[in-house]
């Protein structure tokens, strides 16, 4: 309260104390007979003066961050694309730096050096064919040149990935990431999103998760934090019971929403052939850490489960958006290992990251993956350690015990 | 320098209107396109105070994460900020409405409102606007909104959180972000009248410009002021539409169950049916006007400051033409170029490359209007008015923070730089330094023309340069902040202790002295709120042409009148921009004087 009270004093002081000035300046101006349009040559002089000086301590400045923090904050590029977009983005940074103090500084030292005197009357030169000619070629050639490299460039970064590389699933929710290998087969499972259940988080598509999937639907969470259809509809249909009408309707529209999804995941059932599940089944699945073998192409496929994210590796200079409904991808080689890098930047505890760049929720800023980039050695030991998906979701225990109690229930009735 | 009649039977037509006006009819509901720039004018800084404010408080979390703040506690209370620590989901609204407020209620309803209003008449010689009474309703839409906006600053779910973009699903979803319950509501209720107001009033612009220019004004005769308002205009009527139908589409996705933009998604473990819908639809919509709202935004500005350029040089505008041609390529390119926000959305990477390709050339007209700008201070006799000192500072700022787009442009080197703080550097200095320096400029050049009075000039330098110093101080650390990789819109950058301990130290020390400058060129604008509304009052009378001008506005007498001149309009002979004419005895030469024998025009 007591830094509150004297901001607020400091405040009405400096407003008197403002006022107070301009008065006087007021006085002195009426005093003298100037007025506020006619600017004295002192006063002009002085800002011309200030123009050059501002302009030293600016490129001053500039020259201080760039050489105090240049490329400190990120290091090397980590990856194959990342050093040709580095190469590619040092080259752009010559260019425009050497334009951006051309132009500035004969801005600041035009301002400087035309300043009004006395008797010298300005230039009249209102245009000049070949002036402007020269600087809109010119402009356009190094444009040019900027464009084609530009685009070389984003060609191969976004071209498609060599059969051999490594498929890699990045799944995005509120607020973290999770990974999904395609295994044996390098083959990713199919997915859909209505196959979500406690047992089956990235929603893949296999006959049993087909089931469970069904059996969800039907009978809710094992712990009735989320009823199924055939306990709501036992509910609502209870004459006993009575619901404050907007609880009804809330169940109802539950209800009406479950059964629709239900029909859909029966006529998925349905159309399902059996085959695919070798596809899903040999995947397995890592949260927490993402890891990567170096010198090793990867195939990465991007996919969200609430709202947009954005797969950002700040040290492999990769990003891709996540986005619900569509699959993204894009592909990387890797090629420092985090224990070299540790090296470089003389940093033992540095690891590489994955962050969330899009706007996501108030926890955006803390969703990430630490990524581990490793030799083929480590790499295969820890892939060897994975479970299957499929030795995964078969051991989990079989869902809905209070589902079952539920279905006797409704027997009973 | 009184305007030269020419016919001095006019005089009939002048003198309808001057019955006497009650408070209301002059003050509050005024249809004279003078009062109705002045209201854009106090309602925007108005704006534009919160929108800073609430900078500074987010700002403040980022220098000092996690520390207890009065200010904090004194501004938002406990249940934004327990403790004086800022809540996660506040810092989100805190992001979405600086954003929103600064884009579209300073930059664009206060900028092109405010000199549109005022200066499209006054320069052309038309007694108003093509319509008063629309001109009236632009303003009051625009100023309902701002209410509405503002109020969504004090629910209890909060304000929109999803960033300035307000990309669905976050936006669509209440589940997601609590702010996107009636916080985004409110925000999409707000746009929509914003959108209504600025497309009457732009429409306004557009056939004020085409009709009612006076005798002798031709199109290449218009000061360039005009030509940026006439550009402006016609990019707003064109893209704005695109906006409101983006806005329509969300608000039916989030109250009327359908899936435009929603497909697949679970969350607060609800699983949605919403299927076949696509978050890029908005993007690609959002965009199709965000991209030109850039320039709706930059042209006005660049208008301005070529006008006060000239005047302060005491010299023409080098290459009117070309400058005319700059505004026109500028304004076309920029309705082809919006997918640039959009390489690592998801989008083909082929329609990525076309969209860097226009996106470049957008460079080549830029940089003419600099050159121009250059060439016209070149050899001319400077005079250091407030408004010459922000315009100068524009052109400065629009080399700094245009260079760095030819980066962000292209495409595979965007790819590292998305979404960081690079972007959020590029676009302040273009949008956050130079509009606001055209803004500031054109504030205290035409500042005698809106209220009689004059500004004070020392305070105007003072204001000028702690504002350079500060803002530039401000937004230029955070290239490297984003060069580190640091994303925006996060809460709190100590995250990086637990992987990258060079990073964190960097980030953290940029950040404390960003917030320092933040606040010292926050504290500057003190200096302006003084200066401009003490001058309103107490202010020395203005004299007609204190600047020695030679455009139109300056032989209105200095007492405003219904209808702007008290006679016949003024005849136009010859182009604005006349300035230290060989041959002429005084160094300007206002267009209503006729050419002399022999003497060329331009």
């Amino acid at each position: 309260m007591g830094s509150k009270l004297v901001t607020v004093v400091v405040i009405v002081l400096g407003v008197l104390a403002i006022s107070q000035l301009v008065r006087l300046y007021e006085l002195s101006s009426k005093l003298r007979n100037r007025r506020e349009e006619d600017i004295t040559n002192r006063d002009n002089k002085l800002n011309a003066n200030l123009m050059l000086t501002f302009m030293f301590l600016f490129y001053g400045f500039f020259i201080y961050l760039m050489s105090t923090y240049g490329w400190t904050g990120r290091g090397d590029a980590a990856s194959v694309h990342g050093a040709e977009t580095d190469w590619l983005l040092n080259l752009n940074f010559v260019i425009i730096i050497a334009v951006f103090f051309l132009t500035n500084s004969l801005l600041f030292v035009y301002a400087w050096k035309y300043v009004r005197k006395p008797g010298v009357k300005a230039y009249f030169f209102p245009h000049n064919n070949k002036l402007e000619m020269i600087w809109t070629v010119v402009p356009a050639v190094v444009l040019a040149v900027i464009i084609i490299l530009g685009l070389k460039v984003w060609g191969d970064v976004t071209g498609t990935s060599k059969n051999d590389a490594i498929q890699v699933e990045l799944f995005s929710k509120q607020f973290d990431w999770t990974a999904r290998y395609a295994g044996k087969n390098n083959k990713l499972g199919k997915f859909d999103y209505k196959l979500t259940t406690q047992e089956n988080e990235l929603a893949l598509l296999t006959e049993a998760t087909l089931d469970s999937a069904i059996r969800y639907m039907e009978f809710g969470k094992a712990d009735s934090t989320v009823l199924g259809i055939k306990l709501l509809e036992n509910k609502l249909n209870n004459k006993k019971t009575i619901f404050i009408p907007e609880e009804r309707e809330k169940m109802e529209v539950d209800l009406d929403r479950k059964t629709r999804l239900l029909r859909l995941l029966y006529q998925m059932k349905a159309r399902y052939d059996k085959k695919n599940d070798n596809l899903a089944y040999d995947d397995f699945i890592q949260k927490d850490t993402l890891h990567l073998m170096v010198n090793q192409e990867y195939e990465l496929t991007f996919r969200a489960k609430d709202v947009i994210h954005s797969a950002y590796f700040p040290h492999l200079r990769a990003q891709m958006n996540t986005v619900p409904g569509l699959t993204t991808r894009m592909k990387f080689i890797p090629t420092i290992t985090t224990a070299e890098m540790r090296e470089r930047k003389k940093n033992s505890s540095f690891n590489y990251v994955l962050m969330c760049n899009k706007i996501c929720g108030g926890a955006h800023y803390k969703m990430k993956m630490i990524v581990v980039i490793d030799s083929p050695a480590k790499y295969k030991a820890w892939e060897k350690s994975k479970t299957t998906f499929k030795d995964q979701f078969l051991a989990a225990p079989a869902p809905a015990p209070a589902a079952a109690s539920d279905s006797t229930q409704l027997a009973s009735n | 320098m009184s305007a030269i009649t020419h016919d001095s039977h006019g005089h009939h037509d002048a003198h309808h209107d001057h019955h006497e006006e009650s408070f209301i009819s002059k003050y509050i509901f005024s249809q004279d396109h003078k009062m109705i720039g002045k209201q854009f004018l106090i309602t925007a800084v108005f704006m534009g105070l919160v929108a800073m404010l609430l900078s500074i408080l987010f700002r403040i979390q980022l220098a000092w994460p996690g520390e207890s703040s009065d200010f904090l506690s004194l501004f938002l209370g406990e249940t934004w900020a327990p403790g004086g620590v800022l809540k996660e989901n506040m810092y989100l609204g805190l992001v979405t409405i600086h954003g929103t407020i600064m884009v579209f209620f300073l930059l664009t309803g206060g900028l092109s409102g405010t000199f549109s209003n005022l200066l499209i008449p006054l320069q052309l010689g038309a007694r108003d606007m093509a319509s008063g009474f629309l001109n009236m309703i632009s303003f009051w839409l625009f100023f309902a909104s701002s209410v509405i906006m503002l109020i969504s600053l004090f629910i209890e779910t909060g304000p929109a959180m999803a960033g300035w973009t307000i990309y669905p699903p976050l936006s669509a979803l209440p589940q997601a972000v609590e702010g996107s319950g009636l916080g985004m509501t409110l925000w999409l209720a707000s746009m929509t009248l914003f959108i209504a107001g600025s497309l009457i009033g732009s429409l306004n612009y557009i056939v004020t410009v085409l009709n009612l220019r006076t005798t002798g004004m031709s199109m290449t005769r218009m000061p360039l002021t005009i030509w940026a308002f006439f550009v402006t205009a016609i990019l707003g009527v064109l893209s704005f539409p695109v906006l409101l139908s983006a806005a329509l589409l969300l608000m039916m996705d989030r109250l009327a169950g359908t899936s435009f933009y929603l497909s697949d998604i679970i969350v607060g473990g609800e699983m949605l049916e919403n299927h076949g819908g696509s978050p890029l639809l908005y993007q690609h919509l959002f965009w199709f006007l965000g991209h030109p709202e850039v320039y709706i935004v930059l042209l006005p500005a660049l208008g301005l400051s070529s006008e006060i350029i000239s005047t302060n040089s005491r010299k023409p505008i080098f290459g009117y033409r070309a400058m005319i041609g700059s505004i026109l390529a500028i304004g076309f390119l920029s309705f082809i170029v919006w997918g640039h926000h959009m390489f690592i959305t998801g989008m083909n990477p082929f329609i990525g490359s076309v969209f860097v390709f226009t996106t470049l050339l957008i460079a080549i007209p830029s940089a003419v209007k600099v050159f121009n700008y250059l060439t016209t201070l070149w050899r001319g006799s400077i005079v250091f008015t407030p408004a010459m000192l922000f315009a100068i500072g524009l052109v400065s700022t629009f080399i700094t923070g245009g260079v760095t787009g030819i980066i962000l442009a292209d495409s595979a080197l965007d790819i590292a730089i998305h979404d960081t703080y690079f972007v959020v550097a590029h676009f302040h200095i273009v949008m956050g330094m130079s509009a606001v320096f055209g803004m500031f400029g054109g504030v205290y050049h035409w500042f005698p023309k809106m209220y009689g009075r004059m500004m004070n000039t020392r305070l105007g330098y003072a204001h000028f340069w702690v504002t350079l110093v500060g803002a530039y101080g401000v937004f230029f650390p955070m290239h490297f902040v984003g060069l580190a990789g640091a994303p925006r819109r996060y809460y709190d950058y100590s995250v990086y202790g637990e992987f990258d301990t060079n990073s964190y130290e960097m980030i953290m020390d940029l950040n404390v002295i960003i917030t320092v400058f933040a606040i010292i060129a926050a504290v500057g604008q003190v200096i302006f709120l003084f200066n401009f509304f003490y001058s309103i009052y107490r202010g020395p009378k203005a004299v007609q042409n204190p600047w020695k001008s030679n455009t139109l506005e300056w032989t209105t007498p200095v007492e405003h009148v219904h209808g702007n001149w008290p006679g016949a309009l003024p005849v136009v002979h010859r182009w604005p921009y006349d300035y230290s004419k060989p041959g002429a005895e005084e160094d300007f030469i206002p267009q209503t004087v006729p050419l002399a024998d022999g003497e060329e025009d331009h």
